[in-house]
């Protein structure tokens, strides 16, 4: 037994990391499809390869498989090395990753052959949902029992934001996917009408705040202080933007309901509470961006550090925008266009994905014992390709939005419309061809990540990682 | 009209909300009263997995002041605007008022431009290249997602481009299925068996000269006198404007002319609706539609 303690359970993180990269690939070509629908609607293969079964599809292999497998490495990597202690739980360890594998197996099969409870972000039905609130639960053991066995008196702030993250998560899905079955593979939500409206946002958009960005800055507060051999900036500012980020994040789901029949008070609340997000927000980008000072120099030099202070940069652009859009006036504008679209995709490629990215090759040599990633310079090859391909997607999303919210309303003298909707498509076509290339670009940059990771796995040995001993003289 | 069921509702919304608003401005406070001489940098000196530290650098004042604007643009948002539970804010606004408002200002400017057409009629406002411009923009909004773009509808949608009418061609017509909208429908015919369907199926697509086997298209005839057809479609198939039975006898077929379709269309029966418009466009916008779905089977060439 003590033989087993004697080192950090590694042999799962491995296996997450792993996977992150793998659904990384599937989810993204997933995105690459159905961005190619748009602009190609003969690619509609139906009834199970159409757009509007395959793009949920798309959002849950990239949400929930890609960034859950890069959230549960990195916080098993974190908690563990931070609380100097193995990892706890047994057998519930092995079951977090078997388990959450087979919901993403059974999500790529249910969701093709139209299994949905429509909700987006939510659309797995009740069985599946199931299992991922027994998984999660399991998480949440693991995690919370490695914590309770640290051998540091503090817990680090990085693990503040992966608890956070694994309790609203729990919170968030299983209210939100309360549902009355009628068969194994149908069930009708436990709320009607507006007030299910109101719970699916408060769903969806608290996925966005705890699942997209809760775990993550708990990703960022371990790797980019790590990776830029310097101390965190402020663990003042980590404390206010921490709890100011978990109260405030909960009462913006009402913005993606305004001007619906949702009543006013809720959407002002909705507004107001994401209004005063942005600092919260920003304060997690300034920390993390900040603690790079005194060594700028870093960042010539190393893709890693590219990828996270990157990552940081489009944190704090997508934190702006975010409550820029939820401002009703923006709202009515943006409400409902390409603008949406490209907003999320500021914060998940640019944000999500490259924090992940970062933090995987951070991991990936020390996982396997090697001193380094197989090629250093295909992490810059694909910080490159990845960053245009970023900023391709989203300069592109933002003008086809913008043109689709003003064309929308466009009226003539006598009142009537002056576009018709298909006009509106029909003008959208060249950015969405834009987008198509900026979403290839991302993938390719996956498929060299891939190729890095095979390459620094072959001939590597799967690293056992004695516990450290605590710094003797922490207060 | 309360959104809550009972007053603790109200209060648990108004003590939630500004309680939340005023916690973020404490922490806040709270938390900016440290401030180390300039220059000092302050560790916590707690270090985890060998190399983390933290410093302890105060807030930044400008980030600081961003958090105060918010917190302060809050509750002033609140003070004006409804968001505190039952109290409907200082300004009084609603987003249902503000959208009565606006629709009120549009139609005071728009609704005579229509309604000048309202005493000239169907035929002359066809002419009217202005009038048929403006039908043409209100078709584009309301109309193309059932008939099409270019008008020429889809299977179970009718093309308004033919001449060929089910409800009738005649502009008080035209009017009266745009301002009451229409149900078309065809009862299922499935009690009569498999066989008699099949040789109606013939001989209704005879009648539009469609290749079919000739054997069936005797029997499919007399059963078409005998079961019910001529009731709505007539002796000689050419259907009834009055019921809105069509005309089986002119190659057009709404729910298409396959002898598969044909058999389904028998066999389970057609429910079609137009929607009403007249409550909701009005009867100066119903007029001009009246008058630009008349126009595109009356153009000067066509006539």
């Amino acid at each position: 037994m003590s033989e087993a303690q004697a080192t950090y359970n590694y042999k799962v993180i491995r296996q997450f990391s792993v996977m992150a990269v793998v659904w990384g690939i599937v989810g993204m070509l997933m995105g690459v499809v159905v961005a190619s629908q748009l602009v190609w609607p003969e690619l509609n293969f139906g009834p199970y390869f159409t757009f509007g079964r395959l793009r949920p599809l798309h959002t849950n292999a990239v949400i929930f498989a890609f960034g859950g497998c890069a959230l549960f490495a990195t916080s098993y990597y974190v908690v563990q090395r931070t609380c100097h202690a193995r990892l706890w739980g047994g057998p519930l360890i092995p079951f977090t990753f078997w388990g959450w594998q087979l919901v993403i197996v059974l999500a790529a099969i249910t969701l093709p052959l139209g299994m949905t409870q429509g909700k987006e972000y939510a659309e797995l039905e009740w069985p599946i949902d199931i299992l991922i609130a027994l998984v999660w639960i399991a998480y949440a053991i693991v995690f919370f029992g490695t914590i309770a066995k640290r051998t540091v008196s503090h817990i680090y702030v990085a693990n503040w934001f992966y608890g956070a993250f694994i309790l609203a998560v729990a919170l968030l899905h299983i209210f939100n996917s309360a549902a009355v079955p009628v068969s194994l593979t149908k069930s009708y939500s436990a709320y009607a009408g507006v007030q299910d409206a109101m719970v699916q946002w408060w769903y969806g958009h608290n996925a966005v705040g705890f699942f997209l960005t809760a775990g993550f800055l708990g990703m960022m507060y371990y790797f980019v202080p790590k990776q830029a051999g310097r101390p965190v900036y402020s663990y003042r500012l980590s404390v206010v933007h921490f709890w100011a980020l978990i109260f405030t994040y909960m009462w913006a789901g009402p913005h993606h309901l305004h001007y619906t029949a949702l009543p006013d008070w809720t959407q002002s609340v909705g507004m107001v509470f994401s209004l005063i997000l942005l600092a919260p927000s920003w304060g997690g980008m300034i920390n993390g961006i900040m603690t790079l000072s005194g060594a700028w120099h870093k960042l010539r030099d190393d893709p890693i550090l590219k990828f996270l202070i990157t990552s940081l940069s489009f944190y704090g652009m997508s934190t702006f925008e975010g409550p820029m859009m939820a401002i009703k006036t923006v709202n009515s504008l943006s409400h409902y266009t390409d603008w949406t679209v490209g907003h999320v995709h500021s914060g998940a490629l640019g944000w999500v994905a490259m924090v992940s990215i970062g933090s995987i090759y951070y991991m990936l040599p020390r996982l396997f014992g090697k001193p380094q990633m197989y090629s250093v310079k295909l992490i810059t090859v694909h910080f490159w390709v990845a960053t245009i391909g970023v900023v391709l997607y989203i300069a592109a999303l933002w003008i086809s939005g913008v043109m689709q919210g003003l064309m929308w309303r466009a009226v003539n003298a006598d009142g009537t419309l002056t576009y018709s909707f298909v006009e509106s498509v029909k003008a959208s076509y060249p950015f969405w061809t834009i987008r198509v290339i900026g979403g290839l670009l991302f993938l390719t940059g996956m498929l060299i990540m891939a190729y890095n990771m095979v390459r620094t796995m072959a001939g590597g040995v799967r690293v056992e990682a004695p516990i450290l001993a605590p710094a003797g003289h922490h207060a | 009209m309360s959104d809550f069921i009972n007053e603790f509702w109200n209060w648990y919304v108004i003590v939630i909300v500004i309680g939340s608003v005023l916690f973020c401005a404490l922490l806040l406070w709270a938390q900016s009263l440290h401030r180390p001489p300039p220059g000092e940098v302050q560790s916590t000196g707690h270090v985890w997995d060998e190399t983390l530290q933290e410093y302890n650098n105060p807030l930044p004042r400008w980030w600081m002041w961003l958090f105060y604007i918010t917190v302060v643009f809050g509750l002033v948002y609140f003070a004006l605007y409804p968001g505190l539970g039952n109290f409907k804010g200082a300004l009084g606004w609603t987003s249902v008022g503000q959208y009565e408002k606006e629709v009120a200002k549009a139609e005071a400017q728009t609704k005579p431009l229509f309604d000048k057409y309202l005493k000239m009629d169907v035929a002359t406002v066809a002419a009217d290249r202005e009038a048929i411009e403006m039908g043409k923009h209100l078709y584009l909004t309301y109309c193309i997602q059932c008939h099409g773009s270019d008008a020429r509808g889809a299977r179970g949608f009718p093309n308004l481009t033919d001449k060929d009418w089910l409800w009738g061609g005649e502009p008080e017509r035209i009017k009266e299925t745009i301002a009451a909208g229409r149900f078309g429908v065809m009862p299922s015919h499935a009690h009569l068996g498999d066989e008699t369907i099949r040789d109606l199926a013939s001989y209704v697509r005879s009648l539009s000269g469609l290749p079919v086997d000739a054997a069936r298209v005797a029997k499919g005839q007399q059963a078409f006198m005998e079961s019910g057809c001529i009731a709505c479609h007539g002796p000689d198939a050419k259907g009834n404007q009055m019921l809105g039975a069509p005309n089986l006898t002119d190659k057009v077929w709404l729910h298409g002319g396959t002898e598969a379709k044909v058999i389904e269309t028998i066999t389970l029966g057609r429910n079609n609706q137009m929607p009403a418009w007249q409550e909701f466009l009005g009867e100066g916008k119903v007029h001009l539609l009246t008058a630009y779905v008349y126009s595109l089977s009356n153009t000067p060439e066509s006539k």
